[in-house]
């Protein structure tokens, strides 16, 4: 794989932004991510700011809610595209995660990150 | 309980309808009316994928709307009713016999010819005229994205 790939946070407001600030912040990594947020949009205003945002490369899609709009706009902006992969449900450890991890497959890449994210789901002890 | 809000809300079932309005009305069901959706199961799976699983979701076709509005409204659940326009909703209220009363503008977003009307609600002006109509048959109109906001009369955003 040529270029590594990219992750695209799709969030309502702007909890995309504050985690890829927060991943910059973190692991000083600042190319891998983009914040997409569905403020004021419907599905095809959502699918023209994925476009924007993947622009034709291979990416994953971190997705904030395993259901709604964020949800249905990204699966059904990436059926049938096999160089976009789909992960729900997205935290801060799976995008740092991920940072570190991109010379893989989309679909390689989102299992590992999702993975990584369930990892970070914890009751610890107070 | 029958069908407790009916709402037009071009996301259809996203989290302000499940969690918003399903959370506070205890809704038991969720009635999403649209042909294409009704006519795909792989979008029926996608919309399915936000509701848990104590509310059940019916896909229906307009036509099929019509006709089980009233065992709709005989439910002993609370329902929410989703459209994704207003076309949708006209079509509906005329075999409604008087079972819709209220209508919720929940989310009709910016699209060519529509212009902005408060911030969730974009609209051309023969949707407005549309809501107009409804609204001249003793429908009552408002539009109101989540329970804890002001539900806005018609005449103050068309």
């Amino acid at each position: 794989m040529s270029e590594p790939l990219r992750g695209i946070v799709v969030s309502h407001s702007a909890v995309a932004q504050s985690l890829v600030a927060a991943v910059a912040a973190i692991a000083g990594v600042e190319d891998a991510l983009l914040p997409v947020s569905n403020e004021g949009c419907d599905e095809r205003a959502l699918a023209d700011r994925l476009t924007a945002a993947i622009g034709g490369k291979p990416a994953v899609l971190f997705v904030d809610l395993p259901g709604g709009s964020c949800l249905t706009g990204a699966v059904r902006y990436a059926r049938g595209k096999v160089d976009l992969a789909v992960v729900t449900g997205v935290n801060l450890a799976m995008l740092l995660d991920f940072v570190f991890h991109r010379d893989v497959t989309p679909a390689e890449a989102a299992r590992r990150a999702a993975e990584a994210g369930a990892r970070a789901i914890r009751t610890p002890a107070a | 309980m029958s069908i407790v809000l009916y709402r037009v809300d071009d996301r259809l079932i996203h989290g302000q309808v499940v969690v918003g309005w399903g959370q506070p009305l205890e809704a038991g069901f969720i009635v999403l009316v649209d042909d294409e959706v009704r006519a795909s199961e792989w979008e029926q799976d996608l919309y399915r994928m936000g509701v848990p699983p104590h509310i059940e979701v019916v896909f229906a076709s307009v036509e099929e709307a019509r006709r089980r509005l009233g065992a709709w409204n005989a439910d002993p659940r609370s329902g929410i009713l989703l459209a994704r326009d207003i076309d949708t909703f006209a079509a509906i209220v005329g075999d409604a016999n008087g079972l819709i009363r209220r209508i919720n503008i929940g989310g009709v977003h910016h699209r060519d010819g529509r212009s902005e009307r408060l911030r969730y609600v974009y609209l051309t002006d023969a949707e407005a005229n549309k809501l107009r109509q409804l609204a001249a048959r003793g429908i009552e109109i408002t539009a109101q994205d989540v329970p804890t906001a002001r539900a806005v009369p018609l005449q103050e955003f068309v």
